[in-house]
C-alpha cells in the first residue's frame, strides 16, 4: 500500500484524501516512498506543505507524528527525556522501602545503602528503565511496532538551529537512536519522513543531500478551483471560480504576502458565511481580512479598487 | 552527437548531469545515483517523468530551476543551446593583499637590516594614519593593507535569550535531570539540587551592502569587512544591494579572503550599476527578511543613501524592516564629510526608521561600528 506502482497511483491516492497534487509533487512523493528517502518540501507559507504529510498518513494508515521545530529545540524535546519527577518519586519510594527492611537502622540520616555500591548500580538500573522514558516524536517514529510505517512530519525545520540539523542528519541516515542507559533503538520499518521549510535560512546541504527535494508552488487557477471544490464542497462552483481567479490576480500584484491556498479557502468560507453568492465589491470589502493579512496589502488593493478587480472577472 | 542513439540510458543520464554541472549547478555524485534510481522507478517513458525525477533528486534550490529547465530542454529535446551557459560578466577584480610591494623599493635595495627596522616603524605609523584615511582616497596598496587590518575585526553584537538551558548555580529553574543523577550518588536522596537557566546566543547579524555606482570607492573595501564579519562568528548573512539583490552569504563563507572576494565579485552582476535601494530592500524584505531572516536580528545597511526610486518606497521598506528587526544600523560613508546632511532623498526617507546612524568611510569608523554593536550586546 505504501509502495505505489506509478506516479499516477500517488495522484489518485492523495486525491482520495482530498489532496490534489500536481505531477511534480506526486513524483517527489512517489520517489520518497519507493526509494525510502526523506522528502524535503520548501515553498511559500500556505501552499499546503504540511498538508502533504497529513494526506500521506491518512492514505497509508500510518500514524502522523509531528515535530514542530523552533529555536533551541534540543534532544530532550525531539528525541527522548527521562521522567524526572517520577524518577525522584521512585527514589523516595525505594528509600522508604529500604529503610523499612533495614529495620529502622540508620533511617533518616540519608546514609541508607551507603557502602553497598551494588545497591547504587541496582537503583540506577531501576531508574533508567523504559518505563521512565518519555518518548518524543523522533524516537516514537522509530519505535512504531504495528508494521505500518508512521509518517514523521518535521515541520519548519528552518526554525531550528544547525546543531539540531546535524542531529537530525544522524537519525535520518540510519533510522536509529542510541539512549546511553538503554541501548540503541532501530526502526523495524523506517518512517516516511516529510520535512518542510519556509526558507528563512538555508537548510544545510548535507541534510538536503539525503532528501528528495520539491519546491511547492501556488496552484494555477484551474487546480485551485478543484481544490476549493474538494475542500469546501458547500461553496458554489461559480463563487469558487471567482475566488480562485481573484487569488491568482492578487498573486500577480506583488503583495507582501500573496494569499496561499489556506487563505483562499478561508476567504471562500467567509464569503459563504456572510451569505454571498455573487462576488461583488462590497462583499470583497467586508471579507478581505480573510485573504490579506497585511494592512499595506489591503491598502494597495483598496487603492486599486475592489470594483476593478471584480470587474476583471466579469469582463473576462 | 553521432553516437547518441547507441548510448545507454545510464550514459544519457550521466551526460545530462555533466551538462548541468557545466551550466553551473552543484550536483554531488550521490545525487546522480539517486537520479538514476529515480528514473528507473518512475520510468523513462515520458519526458515529464524524467523531468520531475531530476527535479526531485538533482536540485536543492528553487533558483536552479531555470538553469535546469534550459539544460533539460537542450539535452532531451535537442533545443538550441541558446544561452544556457551562464553569461559571465566582465570579471571584476577586488584589490587583495598584494605581497609584491616592490614598486617603491625598486630604486634603493641597499642595506637590508637597517631598512627593515626603518620600514617597520614606518608601517606602524602608517597603520595609524591608514585607520583614519577615507577609503575613497586610498591607493590600491593602502587598500590591500586595510583589507589585512579589517580581517582582524571581530563582530559580536546583540544577544538574546536562548531556549536551551545551561547549568547555573542556585538560580533559575530546578534542573531535574542533574538532580536525579546526583541523587544516585547519595543513595537516592536528592541532597544536592541542581539548577539551570536560559543560555545566551548572539542575535543573527544581517549585512546589506550597497554596491551601486555612487558607493564604488567604498563598496570594494567594505566587502572585505563583510567577509571579516562572516569569518569571525556564525549566523551572519550578507547581501549586495544594486540594481538587484544578490545574496553573498555562501560566497563569503570561506576562510580564505582571496577566494571569498573573488567569488563575491563573480556573483554580483551589477557592481557600480544604478541605484534602486528601495526596490532592493523590498526584495530583501519579501524574499528573506520579513519571512524570518531579519526577525529579531541586528541589520546593518552599508550605503550612502542615494536612491533613484521613489522615497516612499524606501520609507515603507525601512519601516517594514524596522518592525521585524531587533535593531537597524545604517552605516553611511558620506556621513564623515564635513557639512554632510542626510539630504539624499532615500537617506532622508530611511532615517526615521534607523536606530543608529554611523560613519563608514574608514577603518576607524568600522572599528566604531564594531564597538557600537558590542555595546548593544550588553
Amino acid at each position: 500500500m505504501t509502495s505505489p506502482q506509478t506516479v499516477d497511483d500517488v495522484v489518485a491516492a492523495l486525491a482520495e484524501q482530498d489532496y490534489l497534487a500536481d505531477e511534480g509533487l506526486a513524483t517527489a512523493v512517489f520517489l520518497a516512498l519507493r526509494l525510502r528517502r526523506p522528502l524535503l518540501l520548501e515553498g511559500e507559507a500556505g501552499v499546503g506543505k504540511t498538508e502533504v504529510a497529513r494526506a500521506l498518513a491518512a492514505w497509508t494508515g500510518g500514524e502522523l507524528i509531528r515535530l514542530q521545530c523552533y529555536e533551541g529545540l534540543d534532544a530532550s524535546q525531539a528525541v527522548y527525556e527521562w521522567d524526572y519527577s517520577r524518577q525522584l518519586l521512585h527514589l523516595r519510594a525505594a528509600e522508604a522501602a529500604g529503610a523499612l527492611s533495614a529495620g529502622g537502622g540508620a533511617a533518616g540520616d540519608g546514609t541508607t545503602g551507603s557502602g553497598a555500591t551494588g545497591d547504587v548500580a541496582a537503583l540506577e538500573d531501576e531508574l533508567y528503565d523504559e518505563r521512565f522514558l518519555v518518548r518524543r516524536p523522533l524516537l516514537r517514529s522509530l519505535t512504531a511496532t504495528d508494521g505500518v510505517p508512521p509518517v514523521l512530519l518535521i515541520d519548519e525545520v528552518d526554525r531550528a538551529d544547525d546543531e539540531f540539523e546535524a542531529f537530525l542528519l544522524e537519525i535520518l541516515s540510519d533510522f536509529a537512536v542510541t539512549v546511553p542507559e538503554l541501548g540503541t533503538f532501530r526502526a523495524e520499518v523506517p518512517p516516511v519522513v516529510v520535512i518542510t521549510s519556509n526558507r528563512t535560512r538555508d537548510v544545510h546541504d548535507a541534510l538536503k543531500r539525503r532528501c528528495l527535494y520539491h519546491w511547492v508552488q501556488h496552484p494555477d487557477v484551474d487546480r485551485e478551483v478543484e481544490i476549493l471544490r474538494v475542500r469546501a464542497p458547500h461553496v458554489p462552483a461559480s463563487l469558487a471560480a471567482d475566488v480562485a481567479r481573484v487569488a491568482a490576480e492578487l498573486r500577480d500584484m506583488g503583495l507582501y504576502k500573496p494569499p496561499g491556498v489556506a487563505e483562499t479557502l478561508d476567504w471562500a468560507e467567509a464569503l459563504v458565511l456572510v451569505g454571498v453568492d455573487d462576488l461583488d465589491a462590497e462583499a470583497m470589502g467586508v471579507t478581505i481580512g480573510a485573504l490579506l493579512k497585511y494592512r499595506e496589502d489591503q491598502d494597495r488593493l483598496r487603492a486599486r479598487g475592489f470594483g476593478e478587480v471584480v470587474g476583471l472577472l466579469r469582463g473576462a | 552527437m553521432d553516437d547518441a542513439p547507441a548510448l545507454t540510458l545510464d550514459r544519457h543520464l550521466v551526460r545530462f548531469v555533466e551538462e548541468l554541472r557545466l551550466a553551473g549547478l552543484d550536483v554531488p555524485p550521490g545525487s546522480t545515483l539517486s537520479f538514476g534510481r529515480a528514473v528507473a522507478e518512475v520510468g523513462a517513458g515520458t519526458r515529464s517523468g524524467v523531468y520531475w525525477s531530476g527535479r526531485a533528486t538533482l536540485l536543492r534550490r528553487p533558483e536552479d530551476v531555470a538553469v535546469y529547465d534550459r539544460v533539460f530542454d537542450h539535452h532531451w529535446t535537442g533545443a538550441p543551446t541558446g544561452g544556457w551557459v551562464p553569461t559571465r560578466e566582465a570579471p571584476v577584480t577586488l584589490v587583495l593583499d598584494v605581497a609584491d610591494d616592490d614598486a617603491p623599493a625598486d630604486g634603493d635595495d641597499g642595506d637590508d637590516g637597517e631598512r627593515d627596522g626603518d620600514h617597520l616603524s614606518v608601517r606602524w605609523s602608517r597603520t595609524e594614519v591608514l585607520g583614519a584615511k577615507d577609503f575613497a582616497e586610498c591607493s590600491d596598496e593602502e587598500l590591500a593593507e586595510l583589507h589585512d587590518l579589517m580581517g582582524r575585526l571581530r563582530l559580536f553584537g546583540a544577544t538574546r535569550r536562548h531556549r536551551r538551558l545551561r547549568p547555573a548555580a542556585r538560580r533559575g529553574r530546578p534542573d531535574l535531570r542533574r538532580t536525579v543523577r546526583s541523587a544516585l550518588r547519595t543513595g537516592g536522596e536528592p541532597v544536592r539540587r541542581a539548577f539551570a537557566e536560559p543560555g545566551v546566543r548572539p542575535r543573527r547579524l544581517v549585512l546589506l551592502l550597497d554596491v551601486s555606482g555612487s558607493m564604488e570607492p567604498y563598496a570594494r573595501a567594505l566587502v572585505r569587512f563583510l567577509h571579516a564579519a562572516m569569518v569571525g562568528r556564525r549566523d551572519v548573512e550578507a547581501f549586495a544591494l544594486g540594481t538587484r539583490l544578490t545574496r553573498l552569504t555562501r560566497q563569503l563563507a570561506t576562510r580564505d579572503p582571496d577566494v571569498a572576494l573573488a567569488r563575491a565579485a563573480d556573483e554580483v552582476a551589477d557592481w557600480s550599476g544604478g541605484t534602486r535601494l528601495g526596490d532592493g530592500l523590498r526584495t530583501f524584505n519579501d524574499e528573506w527578511g520579513v519571512r524570518g531572516m531579519a526577525r529579531g536580528a541586528t541589520v546593518v545597511v552599508l550605503s550612502d543613501g542615494w536612491d533613484r526610486g521613489e522615497p516612499e518606497v524606501m520609507a515603507e521598506q525601512m519601516e517594514r524592516l524596522g518592525r521585524v528587526a531587533h535593531r537597524v544600523v545604517w552605516v553611511n560613508p558620506l556621513k564623515a564629510a564635513p557639512g554632510y546632511a542626510p539630504l539624499a532623498r532615500g537617506m532622508a526617507a530611511a532615517l526615521p526608521h534607523v536606530d543608529r546612524f554611523l560613519e563608514g568611510h574608514s577603518l576607524d569608523s568600522l572599528r566604531a561600528l564594531v564597538e557600537v554593536l558590542r555595546e548593544d550586546g550588553r
